[in-house]
């Protein structure tokens, strides 16, 4: 069994299971803060990916895309509670 | 010999992963499900990301890996400061079952000030119990 096929195999198709784990609290989530955690854990999954993907694809590129999206989550999680907090007060 | 290391690096940081989004199912209340997937998700991506840097084997991608972990590191337990911080003062609950609540009638509710003692007045505390109470 090759790298490859270890990647393909079973790597890809856990992050894929966990990201459908995660998409139910999406669905589910009581509150609304339990729907940014699980929107904030998917994006970090997808870091996951991109990472796994530039394994694959031997293109290092990719990487940048993962650093974007780091920076997004960071910054989309800081702006939910920023308002959700103002809405509450 | 680097294809055995990249596949336990691989293996690992995905089983982490997936612990995360285990528990982001199986744990009672919020503030339990902010602690599971700040701390696994971040191990997990970590690993995940060390393994592309020991596959490629460049200064470049090295450097670029660094820099996503340590930002990740950094990010992760702030954001998830702030999003327990909201969420405590949007009203969500603690677990039924906890034990007890530190921060319980320490936060004001108007100015949004934490003291470190209960002051005497209550009507600007923010206290999770006695709103428990007074529904019953």
């Amino acid at each position: 069994m090759t790298l490859i096929d270890f990647l393909y195999y079973f790597v890809i198709p856990v992050l894929t299971v966990s990201v459908l784990l995660i998409v139910v609290r999406f669905i589910k989530g009581p509150s609304i803060v339990d729907r940014v955690i699980a929107l904030d854990l998917i994006i970090t999954t997808g870091i996951g990916f991109i990472g796994t993907y530039s394994i694959l694809t031997n293109q290092p590129a990719f990487l940048d895309v993962a650093m974007i999206l780091a920076l997004i989550a960071f910054l989309g999680t800081v702006a939910f509670s920023y308002y959700i907090q103002k809405r509450n007060k | 010999m680097t294809e055995i290391a990249v596949g336990v690096l691989a293996f690992f940081g995905t089983i982490f992963i997936f612990l995360a989004a285990v528990g982001l199912i199986r744990m009672p209340d919020t503030y339990l499900r902010i602690s599971v997937t700040t701390k696994a998700a971040t191990l997990g991506i970590g690993l995940l990301m060390l393994a592309a840097a020991v596959y490629f084997q460049e200064l470049s991608i090295t450097t670029r890996v660094m820099a996503i972990i340590l930002f990740i590191i950094l990010t992760s337990p702030v954001s998830g400061h702030l999003i327990g911080r909201t969420s405590y003062f949007s009203g969500v609950r603690l677990w039924k079952n906890s034990v007890m609540d530190d921060l319980d009638g320490k936060y004001q509710k108007h100015s949004q000030v934490l003291k470190s003692e209960t002051d005497d007045t209550p009507e600007n505390n923010l206290s999770h119990i006695r709103d428990a109470e007074e529904e019953l």
